[in-house]
């Protein structure tokens, strides 16, 4: 029992620590953004930044922490960002506030982007690995060219223009905590746990009672829905979508994203996000050879850390603050011998 | 308590298990011994239903086993401990532990149940919190085993436990079965080691490409001239 409230009492301690920092970089950036330190290039970059947090931390939920590969997720954020899309389109004179407004085409962009996880989810628990990714793959490319086609809805290959422009660096901000905030949650509940029991092994997960095919599906309409939460960021803050924003190489992108920061790490797909997403804008000098050093960067990762930046391991600010208690200490001590 | 009767399987075209009958009651070891091929694991997957019959009965207090998907099974008190061990290699051996309790509500049952599997297997209380998949071979076993007796079963399906292990820890595996039973645990036991298996047991059966040839108890099957011949022989 004490130990019981021992934990607790760090849980919350933890957590509170946690948000306080994610507070304190929401205020220092918003401060730099509007002070103009931080230039409208910069702050645009910083916004794809989180979408990509979005889409990573999704993926994870499916590769992750499922363990099933999953090559179409640009698919999903695709059909997320052109339901946001619309429905900011038709609905932009309607609800005067910008917050409200992009609610309501998110909370549309969950439930299409949702039931088309539902959609594909239903077949593809058949399949395993190499096969599951195909045909994921395939899926992603019928998306792309059902919108495409699609020209009366998405107005084809020109593109869906006039979305309003209404993604502002605080809307971005929160809306990324509060799906990391939701997917570690997730994660860490008694679901979470019959999810990562999948990944681990599927014979053992049975026969400790966990029903394989709800949970799996699960996985998979969740991940579909928070990359639906993607897509609607990104279709408001580009305010123009085209199909081939969705196309393959998006979804290895997302799918890099995932294997550099750690299947199954939280924090490693935030950090890798930053780091792919800074690294080829910050290479622009070099004009080609940025794709040369982006792959390098790539292969030596995955040669010298297989398992990802972070494995399987979350960072935990609660943890760094006794490292560093622990070394003032010591170096308290070493003074007052 | 577990009542199989005229058991047919198929694999495809292939007839695996061809009209079986068997019993188990309360409180029993019972052993399913045979060759390779014989039907043996067949026979435990049928009765976990993670594979269909297509004639027969498997009846579990009185119940009908058809009726339930594979994960239903553990709720109704049947673990099923795979053969080839199947732990979680990435979680800690707590966690593990703890997953055998996933589908039970009676938080203080569930404790009790630890310090219970932590004293039939205090190698597993000494590494807590290691990685499962960085245990040796006969701790796996031993934490699989715990596992699904972290489920709380009334009856335990044991897959070939003792494969692949030293002969030392064959000895502490078929101990340990022999105590689990002791306090209370019907143990349906599948092996090929015939000899050790039986010693443990209640009650044999022995199976030849799908069918039971010889029964009995436990003695009388080590007396068994021709059974003596056929598996006993080392």
């Amino acid at each position: 029992m004490d130990k019981l409230k021992q934990l607790h009492k760090t849980l919350v301690n933890n957590k509170f620590i946690n948000y306080t920092v994610v507070f304190f970089i929401f205020i220092i950036l918003f401060l730099l953004i509007n002070s103009g330190v931080i230039n409208r290039y910069l702050s645009n970059l910083i916004i794809m930044i989180l979408i990509m947090i979005v889409m990573a931390t999704s993926l994870n939920i499916a590769t992750g922490f499922l363990g099933q590969l999953h090559l179409g997720h640009a698919a999903f954020m695709g059909i997320g960002a052109y339901t946001a899309g619309i429905i900011g389109i038709a609905l932009q004179d309607v609800i005067a506030s910008d917050l409200l407004l992009f609610l309501v085409a998110t909370f549309g962009a969950m439930i299409t982007a949702g039931f088309a996880g539902f959609l594909v989810g239903t077949p593809a628990l058949r399949l395993r690995g190499d096969y599951l990714g195909i045909m994921t793959l395939g899926f992603g490319e019928i998306v792309r060219t059902v919108i495409t086609n699609l020209k009366s809805i998405t107005n084809g290959a020109q593109g869906l223009s006039g979305i309003p422009r209404i993604m502002t660096f605080p809307i971005a901000f929160w809306t990324t905590v509060i799906v990391v905030t939701l997917i570690f949650l997730f994660m860490n509940s008694r679901h979470g746990r019959a999810i990562i029991s999948i990944r681990e092994d599927e014979i053992a997960s049975e026969s400790v009672g966990i029903n394989i095919t709800r949970y799996k599906l699960l996985g998979f309409i969740l991940a579909s829905m928070f990359a639906g939460v993607g897509g609607s960021m990104f279709a408001f803050k580009e305010s123009f979508l085209a199909p081939i924003s969705f196309n393959f190489i998006k979804s290895v992108e997302i799918f890099v994203i995932v294997v550099l920061g750690g299947m199954g790490s939280l924090s490693g797909s935030i950090i890798a996000a930053i780091v792919l997403v800074f690294l080829p804008e910050y290479l622009r000098d070099f004009n080609q050879y940025r794709y040369l050093l982006y792959s390098s960067v790539l292969i030596i990762i995955m040669l010298y850390r297989p398992q990802g930046l972070m494995g399987t391991k979350e960072i935990n600010f609660i943890k760094i603050k006794t490292w560093i208690k622990s070394k003032y200490t010591k170096v308290f001590l070493k003074g007052s011998d | 308590m577990l009542k199989v009767t005229n058991l047919h399987v198929h694999y495809g075209a292939i007839h695996a298990i061809k009209g079986v009958n068997f019993n188990v009651s309360e409180g029993e070891i019972v052993t399913l011994i045979g060759s390779n091929g014989a039907g043996k694991t067949t026979i435990l997957k049928t009765i976990s239903q993670l594979l269909e019959q297509t004639e027969g009965k498997v009846l579990f207090l009185g119940e009908n086993m058809k009726q339930y998907a594979p994960h239903e099974i553990v709720h109704l008190g049947v673990s099923h401990v795979p053969e080839g061990r199947h732990v979680f290699p990435d979680l800690s051996v707590l966690e593990n532990l703890e997953m055998g309790a996933y589908h039970r509500k009676d938080i203080k049952n569930i404790k009790k149940d630890f310090e219970e599997v932590f004293k039939n297997f205090p190698r597993l209380e000494e590494r807590k919190n290691q990685q499962a998949g960085t245990l040796s071979g006969g701790e796996q076993q031993m934490l699989a085993m715990g596992r699904a007796l972290m489920g709380h079963p009334k009856i335990l399906l044991l897959d070939e436990p003792s494969m692949g292990l030293a002969p030392i820890l064959v000895d502490q595996i078929f101990k340990i079965i022999d105590k689990i039973n002791k306090t209370g645990t019907t143990i349906l036991l599948v092996e090929q080691n015939a000899n050790r298996a039986l010693h443990v047991s209640d009650k044999g059966y022995v199976l030849e490409t799908g069918k039971i040839i010889a029964q009995g108890s436990a003695k009388e099957l080590l007396n068994n001239k021709k059974v003596k011949e056929a598996y006993l022989s080392a």
